[in-house]
């Protein structure tokens, strides 16, 4: 419909030092009343430090068909994985 | 009239003000015209529903004849009430209560500001947490009130209509009587009309920026803050609002 607001997807970040996520989408006319728009829908119950939107047209997504030849073959190449060695307690969360 | 006496009623304006318009705007609950919006009014509605626990928490305690904020909100009647005409005004159209919505922001944001620093420090500590939440209130209606103004033909038409409707209320906000007379001299609440220039300074911004036109009269109506008259919306309101603790008084869950 053309009188439809554009649609935005919502990205918070909850703490400082860790990054934004992605929680939902709203309409808004303009991206700043996506952002206040996103303040009163997502961050109602302190959810979060700061607040990205961007329109979802402007997301460039992968096809779901492309998903054999896209992730198939990582599948079975378990020496990706860094479970082969023993992380000293000093080095902490990973 | 002692300076407790007049406390109340002041506390009593402040807490009618954000009660009756907080039930107001918590009527659009679930009509909003899309979600986003439905949420936020709730968002607003619910601040100032909090504000009015505080306000009236601290008028019963002022009071000290044993009535809650519960008490002061659901068993008064309409005559007892000390809220502006303006946040009593039924919601209207989208814009106009929108519109109702910034006049009252714009003068709720100055004497927050103002009442930071009263010498009263139950009132301060009111005033500093409020004062945040009417922040956020101003800065979406201020922009809404531009959008829509700025918008289309319609959205233009509908938001001056709002404003011509709404300016007549304006002026009940800066008229002072003995309570705010009181207020002044004890340093708790300015007078009211030293708000005046800022807020016209205020709204000369926004509205011009939204193309609208402030009407050119100072007419006001009033009787709502010192209880005089309140218009007939006022009832109306009441009986939905107040039908719970009527029908069972003091009822809990």
């Amino acid at each position: 419909m053309k009188n439809e607001w554009p649609l935005w997807e919502v990205f918070i970040r909850g703490q400082h030092g860790m990054s934004h996520r992605h929680v939902g989408s709203l309409h808004a006319p303009d991206a700043e009343m996506a952002i206040k728009n996103a303040r009163d829908v997502y961050t109602r119950r302190n959810e979060g430090v700061s607040i990205w939107v961007v329109e979802a047209r402007h997301i460039a997504a992968s096809s779901p068909s492309d998903k054999g030849p896209l992730y198939e073959p990582s599948e079975s190449k378990v020496y990706r994985h860094p479970t082969f060695f023993d992380i000293p307690e000093d080095v902490g969360a990973m | 009239m002692t300076r407790d006496q007049a406390l109340f009623e002041f506390l009593c304006r402040m807490g009618d003000n954000t009660l009756i318009l907080g039930h107001r705007v918590s009527e659009w609950c679930g009509h909003a015209p899309v979600l986003e919006e439905d949420i936020a009014l709730a968002n607003t509605a619910l601040d100032l529903i909090g504000q009015t626990q505080l306000w009236l928490g601290l008028a019963g305690e002022v009071e000290g004849e044993g009535r809650d904020a519960d008490k002061l909100a659901f068993h008064r009647d309409a005559w007892d009430f000390r809220n502006l005409l303006l946040v009593e005004m039924p919601n209207g159209d989208f814009g106009r209560t929108l519109m109702r919505q910034f006049l009252f922001d714009a003068w709720h944001t100055i004497l927050l500001g103002r009442l930071m620093t009263s010498s009263e420090p139950r009132v301060a500590e009111i005033a500093e947490k409020a004062s945040k939440e009417a922040a956020y209130h101003l800065e979406r209606s201020a922009d809404t009130v531009v959008s829509l103004g700025d918008g289309t033909e319609e959205s233009h038409a509908r938001m001056q209509a709002a404003l011509d409707y709404l300016w007549p209320y304006v002026g009940e906000m800066f008229v002072a009587d003995a309570v705010d007379q009181a207020m002044a001299e004890e340093g708790i609440a300015p007078d009211p009309a030293s708000l005046r220039p800022e807020y016209d300074a205020l709204l000369g911004r926004v509205l011009k920026e939204a193309t609208l036109i402030i009407p050119d009269s100072h007419f006001a109506h009033k009787g709502g803050r010192d209880g005089r008259m309140h218009s007939e919306h006022l009832g109306h309101l009441l009986t939905q609002m107040q039908w719970l603790q009527r029908a069972y008084p003091d009822a809990r869950w």
